[in-house]
């Protein structure tokens, strides 16, 4: 707990400017601390931040709407809120990287793969073409393209999904970041294909130490990657801990909600639905002023209607913002 | 690739083919007789049809159209009537003003449209984007001969710092040759600067909010590089569809613009031709532009799969 985090965000605050009175807030003081190596999931529904948050740290906010309002987001101590868009360039892509949720849109359709690997480490490396050329078909290797010689010369439609996904990461890697932002990198593929991105992304990050930000509606995906768990629910952090903690003892109503929400193999219950959260996400300009999930929570009361639980500690690193964890729910 | 680019050649044959069969018939079915026309006021019944035995006028009209179209192959595009001259040669001395004005006019629309056209889509809403569409109208509207004559009036009569018409050949004085193209390709490029200018705006606009720009951005790309090469490459096919009808459409202009400024091109000769009812030359000026306008079809059409790869053929 000594060691100085890699990424650490205090009070994130993201809002969207609306042209007419006060901004929307997208991302509510939310605060984390992501360690060297560490994997830490950030999960919720659509619409509840979490590919926010991470466009936040890589300040590649939707402009010109989109903004930080509030907080700070530490890189090793340096706070990139405060930088200047060039001192942000030499960041993204190099310090930390990320991924997207759609390999077949997030490559560019004219360009080979190869060249869209390679200028990432031309611009940040300075290396020659040729040597960036050769780093791109080290990589290719290194995410286990087959052919990588042949496949550096190809144009991403020439791909299947899966293939582009683990071009993508071996774009994110190329110039070894400290930190890998993952949003739903699987979500767009088969199943069998999530395996292996999955086991890819896990083996990467042993070989280079990466620490990870993986954003995932997935608890499966959560079970199977996660050190650290991180519940977001309409722009608030409403749950934190570590994944046995989360899965042993889920303490917000709506990480529970969104654990019955998982079909069970060999429960006896197959075929039956699933049990859903009834509801949506409130939009972001009709946030209820109590707890968000109040509207959509069994075990709501006036208090919850009323007032804003704050996050508890509930032992360890476990933490929830719910008035009915703590004592009565575990 | 390469059997592609021979179909393509091929199928512009049918394409020709029609021209030439309107163009033929055009001067047989116009009123008016050509033979009367050209043997002039004064002429007999018997000088008329003596002149109709020559051009082939009371032979079927199938027949016709063969010699015709065989003289065509050959590169016999015909008499000019007033002139009494090839009509081959008579545009092949009009073609240099005519082709200089139309690429300095394509040039100084593209190479003014596509920066703007860029930065107004980077910067959407701003008052630089709200600016350059603005002017983009502007220029739309007016007419090429009100931007022309205004032009002529402020920068030649007032100023005097430009000629006020004519044209000098590139090979006999560059100087003189580069003043007199000035305002003729300003009055005429000011129209299509604005349209390439909207369709690049447009075409941008739709390309930056692709995905893989969020990914060039993520890379820590810097933004020339990030509108330059990745989004002004993926939203090029547009833009040189554009340019091409540009071509397409400068002829129409080149006509009013020569008129204008009184440079001897093509569409000088055009618009003669068709006021002395020269009909082999009005003949022999819509093959060579019909014959143009499917070559840059063809081109550009060609130059869609170097622009994208997922193209082919």
């Amino acid at each position: 707990m000594t060691e100085q985090p890699i990424l650490a965000l205090e009070g994130l605050r993201t809002e969207f400017a609306t042209g007419q009175g006060a901004p929307v807030v997208a991302v509510n003081d939310l605060s984390l601390t992501l360690k060297r190596g560490e994997t830490l999931c950030i999960v919720g529904e659509s619409g509840c931040g979490k590919s926010l948050t991470a466009l936040s740290i890589l300040r590649l906010l939707p402009r010109p709407y989109g903004r930080i309002g509030g907080g700070r987001v530490l890189l090793e101590g340096r706070d990139l809120a405060q930088a200047t868009d060039a001192e942000m360039r030499q960041i993204r892509g190099r310090a930390i990287s990320m991924i997207f949720q759609e390999p077949m849109t997030s490559l560019n359709p004219v360009l080979t793969i190869g060249r869209q690997i390679a200028e990432t480490v031309m611009v940040h490396e300075g290396l020659d073409w040729t040597a960036c050329m050769g780093r791109a078909l080290e990589m290719l290797r290194q995410v286990r393209i087959p052919e990588p010689e042949r496949r550096l010369h190809e144009y991403p439609h020439q791909l299947s999904g899966g293939m582009r996904q683990r071009v993508m990461i071996a774009m994110a890697l190329a110039c070894r970041p400290r930190v890998l932002l993952a949003d739903e990198p699987t979500t767009a593929l088969d199943v069998t294909i999530q395996a292996q991105i999955l086991d890819l992304v896990r083996d990467l990050q042993a070989e280079t130490g990466a620490a990870v930000i993986l954003i995932t509606h997935d608890l499966g995906v959560v079970a199977e990657m996660a050190d650290r768990v991180l519940v977001m629910y309409a722009g608030h952090k409403v749950e934190e801990g570590s994944v046995e903690e989360i899965f042993d003892a889920p303490a917000h109503p709506y990480t529970q909600g969104l654990m019955q929400a998982m079909p069970h193999l060999g429960s006896g219950e197959h075929r039956s639905r699933l049990n859903e959260i009834a509801g949506v996400v409130p939009a972001l300009n009709a946030r209820p002023p109590g707890c968000s999930f109040a509207p959509r929570c069994g075990l709501a009361t006036d208090r919850c209607r009323q007032e804003m639980p704050p996050l508890t500690g509930l032992g360890g690193t476990h933490m929830a913002a719910c008035w009915a964890a703590g004592g009565s729910q575990a | 690739m390469g059997s592609y680019i021979a179909r393509r050649i091929l199928a512009t044959l049918p394409v020709l083919g029609v021209v030439a069969v309107i163009v033929f018939l055009l001067l047989r079915l116009s009123p008016g007789d050509p033979a009367a026309i050209i043997a002039g006021d004064h002429a007999t019944a018997d000088d008329i049809a003596q002149i109709r035995r020559e051009l082939g006028l009371d032979r079927p009209l199938l027949e016709q159209f063969i010699l015709w179209l065989g003289q065509l192959l050959s590169g016999d595009f015909g008499n000019s009537i007033y002139l009494d001259r090839p009509v081959l040669g008579l545009i092949a001395e009009r073609v240099e003003p005519t082709l200089a004005l139309s690429l300095t006019t394509m040039a100084f629309a593209i190479l003014l449209a596509i920066p703007a056209g860029v930065v107004a889509a980077w910067r959407a809403g701003s008052w630089v984007d709200q600016a350059f569409m603005a002017l983009s109208v502007l220029a739309f509207s007016v007419p090429v001969f009100l931007i022309g004559y205004g032009l002529v009036m402020g920068l030649s009569l007032g100023l005097d710092i430009l000629p006020v018409q004519g044209f000098v050949s590139l090979w006999d004085d560059p100087l003189g040759f580069a003043a007199h193209l000035v305002l003729p390709t300003v009055a005429l490029g000011l129209v299509y600067t604005a349209l390439l200018a909207r369709i690049t705006r447009a075409t941008m606009l739709e390309t930056l909010n692709e995905d893989f720009i969020r990914t060039a951005r993520a890379k820590g790309l810097a933004e020339p590089r990030v509108l330059i090469l990745h989004a002004l490459k993926n939203a090029s096919v547009p833009i040189v569809t554009t340019i091409g009808t540009g071509i397409a459409l400068l002829i129409g202009g080149v006509v009013v613009t020569e008129s204008v400024f009184a440079i001897p091109g093509i569409g000088r000769l055009t618009i003669d031709a068709v006021l002395q009812r020269d009909y082999p030359v009005i003949q022999g000026v819509i093959l060579v532009i019909a014959g143009i306008y499917v070559f840059v079809n063809l081109a550009i059409d060609l130059t869609y799969s170097l622009l994208d790869p997922r193209i082919r053929y």
